[in-house]
């Protein structure tokens, strides 16, 4: 086996080496969008593809959200694994017609005739100084539609292996793409047998014993920092990657709460009917018994997404987290 | 078998066409009116009015562009090389009119008459909307593609059911076309017969996708026949034709005939924002290609050929111009005043408990900040 030496690589470059190895892999994988072909789209995640592979396999489409899932679903009936560019969260909006009515229940609707291979890549979340309707987090919507896989990177060797894995896969996975994590780097080897789980499994990204930072995509280094700062006071945390957030790994984030008795879950979208409220809920369903405290959240405040100058109050960064973290003190009384 | 021996198969003898396409249909060119006798019926007040709104239109676009590279305005997708379009919309409207911008049409609402500063803030990056757009009657600038133009419908529809002389003039660009809230808005408008006016600008770019690969249609003023309503071709750095085909659509709406889809012909002279790369899709020559066909230096041509425009007037537009840019630049060099706890404002009517308590979060996270 030839082996590529790791080279710092950022996110991007990792999702789009992850789409030129599929598409070289498998000739039914297609890839779609707005501006992903001459440009390489905005983030630049498709760079290349349309020159190596044509404008057949990497297409520009209209502009045309609904149209570009819908032609999708079209493609997917017919064999085809298209892969979808969503050029930003709140633009997927005008496509949810097709994703709740259409990809999410086909194969069930069809008795599994018609399966659904299909991505939707949607960069999301914030901190990246976006106006309006460029920084939405619309896991909970995707969450809560049956039938659909959600999950989200928050490292460069993930991004490349998850999204292999998506691609791969015969359900359709809503593929969110941190993008204030986009220009983040890593030493990556694409050729390096890279450790990846598959979909459906959480990572431990740092051992701890005193509590359990449960998060994923953008809060995954937000966490990662608030542990090292509260080592300092006597915390030692353990941060999980949920990475997929359906299909749920109980199993990982259950056995690190059990262990450390104590879990805070971590992020950015809206905290009231937000990702958080399900995790916390399973896990006290689960480690009921091996809990100190009750499991905190820190999201997003519930307000629509505010402009830049005002969006560092709104994410949870690290102050919070550990605020959160004091309060796992908890006494029966409070 | 063809259709004829299929028993029954001729016309149902009541079908018929509902309406003859033929006055729907738009000119074959865009029409124009600098440079051809049309130009005779315009009264030369009206042209030089334009032309001071042009060069103030194109000064702003200059220095809202220069914000950006200074970080004091996050993004600007300027209109320069589209003035003559942003300045016709404006200008086309009554007092009680509303006008319905997308994202890149500031400048329209600043002809207008919205003070500079407060048309900037969404893209500056303080309040999405910092402006009152019932005092102004301008929709707050639409950044999802296309979702305003049902809205612009239905106020006219509104307005016309209350009795009111309301139209709308709702503006798109050429990608905007493509989504289904342009059609469903358009169908709309047609099937109520509301007081609407579509501008589209085409202006040959969706960030980096060209025309051809947004639609087949042989224009996109073609679109309107279908719907029932005209579609018009214009030349859309041709201000007095943007002025006369705009006028028209707008009484054509007030006085009760319907909406019309209006495609004006321009180019985005600049890249889609400042942080695109507009080398990555188009050559330098077609680029300057248009620059000989600036909105600017059309009626300047026309004005000076005619004897209207002198150095006296050419000289007061661009002082004019200038102290508009100098004011610009100062107010917003001075700090956006913001107050981290307007987030919970205006969220709900009456805030929720668990905004409520959001806030006392937020309060004792700045009181703490404060005391450090
Ligand atoms: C629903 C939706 N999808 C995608 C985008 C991202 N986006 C912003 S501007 C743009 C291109 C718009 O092109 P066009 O309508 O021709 O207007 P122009 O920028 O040329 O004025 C795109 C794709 C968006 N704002 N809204």
């Amino acid at each position: 086996m030839t082996t590529v030496a790791a080279k710092p690589a950022t996110m991007a470059q990792a999702l789009q080496r992850a789409m030129r190895d599929a598409m070289a892999a498998d000739p039914t994988v297609h890839v779609m969008g707005e501006d992903v072909g001459t440009l390489g789209g905005v983030f630049r995640v498709t760079d290349g593809l349309a020159k190596e592979f044509g404008d057949d396999r990497c297409t520009d489409t209209p502009l045309a959200e609904a149209g570009i899932l819908g032609a999708a679903v079209g493609m997917a009936m017919y064999g085809l694994r298209p892969v979808v560019e969503m050029q930003f969260d709140a633009f997927a909006y005008p496509a949810f017609e097709q994703l709740i009515s259409h990809v999410s229940r086909m194969r069930n609707r069809t008795r599994g005739a018609l399966p659904m291979p299909i991505v939707v890549r949607v960069p999301y979340g914030g901190g990246i100084g976006g106006v309006e309707h460029h920084s939405d987090s619309s896991e909970a919507y995707y969450m809560a539609t049956p039938g659909l896989h959600v999950v989200t990177p928050s490292t460069v060797a993930d991004a490349y292996g998850l999204l292999r894995e998506a691609i791969a896969s015969d359900d359709p996975v809503i593929f969110l793409e941190p993008k204030r994590l986009y220009w983040s780097k890593a030493e990556w080897s694409p050729d390096a047998p890279a450790e990846v789980e598959p979909i459906g499994r959480a990572v431990v990204r740092r051992a701890g014993s005193s509590a359990t930072l449960l998060t994923y995509g953008p809060s995954v280094p937000v966490c990662l920092e608030a542990a090292d700062a509260a080592r300092d006071e006597g915390w030692d945390l353990e941060v999980v990657d949920i990475r997929s957030l359906v299909p749920f790994d109980d199993e990982t984030v259950c056995a690190s709460v059990r262990r450390t008795g104590r879990a805070v879950v971590v992020h950015e979208s809206s905290g009231f009917g937000g990702p958080g409220g399900e995790i916390a809920a399973r896990v006290t369903e689960r480690c009921f018994h091996h809990l100190e405290a009750p499991v905190l959240r820190v999201a997003g405040f519930d307000i629509p997404y505010p402009p830049p100058m005002l969006e560092r109050h709104h994410l949870p960064g690290v102050d919070r987290v550990l605020d959160a973290v004091a309060r796992l003190q908890w006494e029966a009384t409070s | 078998m063809t259709v004829q021996e299929l028993p029954g198969a001729t016309a149902h003898p009541a079908w018929k066409l509902r309406t003859d396409p033929a006055p729907l249909l738009p000119d074959p060119e865009p029409y124009r009116v600098l440079g051809t006798d049309a130009v005779d019926g315009l009264d030369s007040e009206l042209l030089l009015r334009l032309y001071d709104a042009l060069v103030h239109g194109r000064r702003y676009n200059a220095q809202a562009t220069a914000l950006t590279k200074q970080g004091r305005l996050a993004v600007y997708p300027s209109s320069t090389g589209q003035e003559a379009c942003e300045i016709a919309a404006a200008l086309a409207l009554q007092e009680q009119d509303w006008l319905f911008p997308s994202y890149r049409d500031t400048l329209a609402a600043v002809a207008r008459g919205l003070d500079p500063v407060e048309a900037l803030t969404l893209l500056r990056g303080d309040w999405h909307t910092g402006y009152d757009p019932r005092e102004h009657r301008i929709a707050p600038l639409s950044t999802p593609l296309a979702t305003q133009l049902p809205h612009a419908v239905g106020l006219a529809h509104a307005a016309r059911l209350a009795g009111d002389d309301v139209v709308s003039l709702a503006m798109v660009g050429d990608g905007g076309t493509s989504e289904g809230d342009f059609h469903e808005a358009l169908n709309f408008a047609a099937v109520w017969k509301a007081p609407v006016v579509f501008l589209v600008q085409n202006n040959g770019f969706a960030i980096s996708v060209p025309l051809a690969k947004q639609t087949a249609a042989p224009s996109l003023a073609h679109k309107a026949v279908g719907y029932g309503m005209p579609g018009r071709l214009v030349d859309g750095n041709d201000v007095a034709a943007m002025h006369v085909v705009l006028a028209d659509a707008v009484s054509r709406a007030r006085s009760g005939g319907g909406p019309t889809l209006v495609e004006a012909v321009t180019y985005r002279m600049e890249a889609h924002t400042n942080a695109d790369d507009a080398s990555r899709y188009r050559g330098d020559a077609e680029v300057e290609s248009w620059r000989r066909h600036d909105p600017i230096l059309l009626l300047e041509r026309e004005l000076t050929g005619r004897g209207l425009l002198g150095e006296e007037r050419i000289q007061s537009a661009s002082k004019a111009a200038d102290t508009m840019a100098a004011a610009l630049r100062e107010q917003m060099n001075a700090e956006p005043l913001l107050a981290p706890m307007d987030l919970f404002a205006q969220v709900y009517a009456t805030p929720t408990p668990q905004l409520r308590s959001e806030a006392e979060q937020l309060r004792a996270e700045l009181d703490a900040e404060d005391g450090r």
